[in-house]
């Protein structure tokens, strides 16, 4: 890995809800602040500011961007916002690494927030717009018929039962109670994800992960200033993202072809051969429960079609072998788009400096990978983390 | 400046107010065809795609979905950045320079013409709970803003006037441009006002078009087939988000992003920089960028710089050779990535009737319209940076 | 050590449907009025233009000689202009779908949309094309079964995707 190292020294984020009171801005703020009081700095000591957040559709104002600026500490300041759809959470950490990276800049600020209880009658409706306006909106879609289609084919070309990807929903669920931000930590069965009523064949209701409102920050810190400002830096080790096309119906949706090649490029910047041996702790995306199935097999740590299994063998409970998902995800935790995404990025940060509390990984993990999808299951954003300094 | 990074390769539409035959996929085909190939590179070389665009001016949420087909870039790390084309170059720099890419290509277009609705998309823009609800037309906001800079600079309306005619003069020589005409002050001067004391004529109009850019690390650049223009520095930075806590008066956002450039190309005096391609969506916003752009001191003296031709193509430092948006049109996203083709021509000297003599370096500047405050800068040069 | 994130730390106010209802929080309610005229180019004229006349085309490119619906003047596999127009079958076969209980605006439906990709014959295998399909009980769908195209009457297209009515399965 050529170019300057990066780390991590802070992390904060506010409540993930189904609504919030505070307006966009101020949900940037709470977890801008209190990323920076984590990190023990003010906000002179951020050089640039990265903010990812979703469909400007949600939130209700065009160049979000620019409207989110002062909420996130953009003012007086070089500032982007960077977009992948729902990738743009774990996207954004990329981002701000190679702003880092490149020297240009030594320490960043990462904001990720999204408001979709704003956009009436629900925010649902919006996801119509992001299908093609010509070949594929006027069949009126909604965003649960592209991912039941995927399922379907994945089902079937593995043979995966819907057991099995109920167990997703329990044990995400489950590990959520042990999250403060959580908005829908529960104790549920099998049973009770298969009783809940189906949405969009094969999807259960149960299986859906919620539209919420929250944000995440993180901050990042070039070599020499993150060795001076923690004692207990987490280094970013690799990052990768890939997009696939655009014609999703011309591709067959069983295996993310997409959340491999980016998971290729960020392992082998962190000098990973065996990512099943080498990861101690996974946090792939989990808008819907068989999507953390998908991805995992994508991030190559699951053979095609047996992420299932490891998962029905207790692989991948907090206390497995490789615990998945010991954040509750977005599952249970909350789908605040982008904000999701740099929520798994907080959990690893806190997973591998033994501060994650009840939720904490047992065996000392020193390294980690969360990944963000989004778009027409298209694009998939890696970003790999350890307690080791890379080489 | 360590690691050089340049342009090997830019393509381009010429800009037009409206492009019926063409979705925006194929307009992006063609601009991207025409870079590679400027460049001499394969679509497969390249590491890297960066798109700028919003999703409300394509009417498309996640504009990203729809953008690796027709660059060659499926399968292969690409985002968007909703911002002007020339944050785009300083990502595709930061790239670079982290060793993740050695080839990384940047687009930006505009589809304008599509959007039926641009003052309401543009009141969309504004803040939901304090601006919106009082029902103005969005360009008040260029109006208040160049009220008050002409007031506090002693800057006269009639060298605003003077800006448009010169731009839009300066456009019959691009055969890039949408709105070429020789248009006298006085002619501007007698166009309605839209927001007092902006008059129309000074209002830049919407185009159609894209532009493609392949920039490269140092060794690629150095074997390129076509001369290269390597990147002395460049900067982006926001002022503040809301109307009623801004800078009315300073283009901050532009002070900010060109401190930034200047120092990464060690230049002490702008004047040593031989041309300029700044934002002239509103005319006076051309005198403001100057005044941020360190080339003019507060107060009247870019105004006066007008009475003496000083930024005229024959000029000491000539200012939208191109035209500017004013002359070439307002293409959103792309805006950036238009001045930036303008300033590689002039560097290669392919820039035929308006090509300038001795053009060693240049400046493009961007600002992302109202009612924001974020630009950025990209400083270009003919011999690589030592 | 203290475990994170702190659980007083934590700031967010949630905010129940019932209170918004009933006023007890300001809001201020917008609706946008953007409307767009999308140009669809050379490619999706094309096709639009075909359905009107009760027909599916593709475009081929000779290099990796794939046959491509929907069609579009470059391939993106080889990036290079796609060589031909070629005219498809309206029949096909389900490469997957759905039973879909929700309304695009979230209303709960008895009947359920089945939507699906149909994956058309006379294009090169894998490429599909979004669509519905009707005429037949939701739980005997199955992926891989034959289809064909139910066309709206001609007085009645328009140059749409919906000049297809819906797609039915072929009985034996």
């Amino acid at each position: 890995m050529s170019g300057r190292k990066v780390a991590m020294v802070g992390a904060g984020m506010t409540k993930f809800m189904h609504r919030a009171l505070e307006t966009p801005k101020e949900l940037a703020w709470l977890a801008a602040k209190s990323a920076l009081d984590s990190a023990v700095m003010n906000l002179n000591q951020i050089d640039c500011v990265v903010l990812g957040t979703a469909p400007d559709a949600f939130d209700g104002v065009h160049m979000k961007g620019e409207y989110l600026s002062d909420g996130c500490g953009g003012w007086k300041k070089p500032y982007l916002r960077c977009y992948v759809g729902g990738g743009t959470g774990v996207y954004a950490m990329a981002q701000a690494w190679f702003h880092v990276a490149s020297g240009l800049f030594d320490t960043a600020l990462v904001v990720c927030e999204e408001k979709m209880s704003s956009c009436l009658p629900h925010p649902q409706a919006a996801f119509l717009t992001i299908f093609d306006h010509i070949t594929e909106q006027p069949l009126k879609p909604n965003l649960l018929w592209i991912f039941a289609l995927e399922q379907n084919r994945y089902m079937q070309t593995y043979g995966i039962g819907l057991e099995d990807i109920a167990r997703v929903s329990v044990k995400n669920k489950r590990n959520a109670l042990d999250h403060p931000a959580a908005q829908l930590g529960a104790n549920l069965t099998v049973k009770d994800v298969l009783a809940s009523e189906v949405m969009a064949w094969p999807v259960h209701r149960l299986m859906v992960s919620p539209t919420s409102d929250g944000a995440a920050a993180v901050v990042l810190a070039g070599e020499e200033i993150a060795r001076r400002l923690s004692d207990r830096p987490v280094w970013i080790q690799g990052v990768g993202w890939c997009l696939d096309t655009a014609y999703w119906t011309n591709r067959d949706l069983a295996y993310p072809e997409y959340v491999e090649k980016a998971a290729w490029t960020a392992y082998r910047m962190a000098g990973i051969r065996e990512p099943r041996k080498e990861i101690n702790i996974a946090e792939p995306y989990d808008p819907f429960a068989y999507k953390e199935l998908h991805h995992l097999e994508g991030l190559q740590l699951a053979p095609k079609g047996q992420a299932p299994k490891l998962l029905a063998d207790g692989v991948f409970e907090r206390n497995g072998d490789l615990p998945v998902t010991p954040s509750g995800g977005l599952l249970g935790v909350g789908n605040p788009i982008a904000a999701a995404g740099l929520m798994k990025i907080c959990e690893l940060f806190w997973q591998l400096r033994g501060e994650a509390g009840p939720r904490q990984v047992p065996g000392k993990p020193e390294r980690g990978v969360a990944q963000a999808w989004g778009d027409l299951m298209q694009v998939g954003t890696v970003v790999v983390m350890g307690t080791k300094e890379p080489a | 400046m360590p690691d050089g990074v340049a342009i090997i390769g830019v393509g381009f539409t010429s800009l037009q107010p409206s492009t019926p035959h063409l979705s925006f996929k194929e307009l992006m085909f063609e601009a991207a065809q025409k870079a590679y190939l400027d460049a001499g590179v394969q679509s497969n070389e390249i590491d890297s795609f960066v798109t700028c665009a919003e999703d409300l001016n394509e009417g498309l949420s996640i504009f990203d979905e729809y953008t690796p087909d027709q660059l060659g870039a499926v399968q292969k790390p690409m985002h968007t950045l909703t911002q002007d084309g020339l944050h785009g170059i300083a990502d595709a720099l930061m790239q670079i320079r982290s060793g993740i890419a050695e080839l990384v290509v940047v687009e930006a277009h505009s589809k304008a013409s599509n959007v039926k609705t641009p003052e309401w998309l543009l009141d969309y823009a504004l803040d939901p709970i304090y601006n919106r609800p009082l029902g103005f037309n969005p360009h008040a906001v260029a109006g208040l803003e160049m009220n008050v800079f002409l007031h506090e600079t002693g800057i006269r309306a009639e060298h605003c006037a003077q800006v448009a005619a010169k731009n839009r003069r300066n456009a019959l020589r691009n055969p890039v441009a949408a709105y070429p005409l020789a248009l006298t002050p006085m002619h501007v001067e007698s166009s309605p006002y839209v927001a007092y004391p902006l008059r129309e004529a000074e209002i830049a109009e919407r185009a159609d078009g894209c532009v493609v850019v392949v920039l490269a690390n140092e060794a690629r650049a150095q074997s390129s087939q076509s001369k290269a223009a390597w990147i002395y520095g460049v900067g982006f930075a926001n002022d503040s988000a809301t109307l009623e806590s801004r800078d009315w008066v300073r283009a901050e956002y532009v002070r900010i992003a060109a401190e930034r450039a200047y120092r990464q190309a060690s230049i002490q005096n702008p004047r040593e920089i031989r041309l300029f391609e700044v934002d002239d969506t509103y005319a006076y916003k051309e005198l403001q960028h100057l005044i941020a752009l360190g080339l003019y001191c507060e107060g009247a003296e870019a105004g006066r710089s007008l009475e003496t031709g000083e930024t005229k193509p024959d000029g000491k430092i000539p200012v939208n050779v191109s035209g500017g948006a004013l002359g070439m049109g307002l293409p959103l996203e792309a805006s950036g990535l238009y001045r930036v083709v303008e300033l590689v021509l002039q560097l290669r000297g392919q820039a035929s009737a308006r090509q300038l003599a001795d053009v060693r370096l240049g400046l493009a500047q961007s600002w992302r319209g109202v009612p924001t405050t974020s630009g950025a800068v990209v400083i270009l040069g003919t011999e690589q940076p030592k | 050590m203290k475990s994170q994130p702190e659980a007083n730390l934590v700031r967010g106010t949630p905010l129940d449907e019932k209170a918004l209802k009933r006023g007890k929080t300001f809001s201020v309610i917008y609706e946008p009025r953007l409307r767009y005229g999308w140009d669809t180019g050379q490619a999706i004229s094309r096709y639009l233009a075909e359905l009107k006349e009760g027909r599916l085309i593709a475009r081929s490119c000779r290099k990796c000689e794939r046959i491509m619906i929907p069609p579009r003047m470059f391939c993106e596999r080889c990036f290079r202009p796609t060589d031909k127009w070629a005219y498809v079958k309206d029949t096909g076969k389900i490469f997957t779908f759905s039973l879909c209980y929700v309304s695009w605006d979230v209303r709960r439906l008895k009947q359920p949309e089945i939507p699906a990709v149909i994956e058309i014959d006379g294009a090169s295998p894998g490429m599909g094309i979004l669509h519905v399909v009707k005429k037949i009980a939701p739980r005997k769908v199955r992926i891989g079964m034959a289809v064909r195209a139910v066309w709206k009457p001609k007085a009645k297209r328009i140059g749409s995707v919906t000049d297809i009515a819906y797609w039915e399965p072929i009985k034996n």
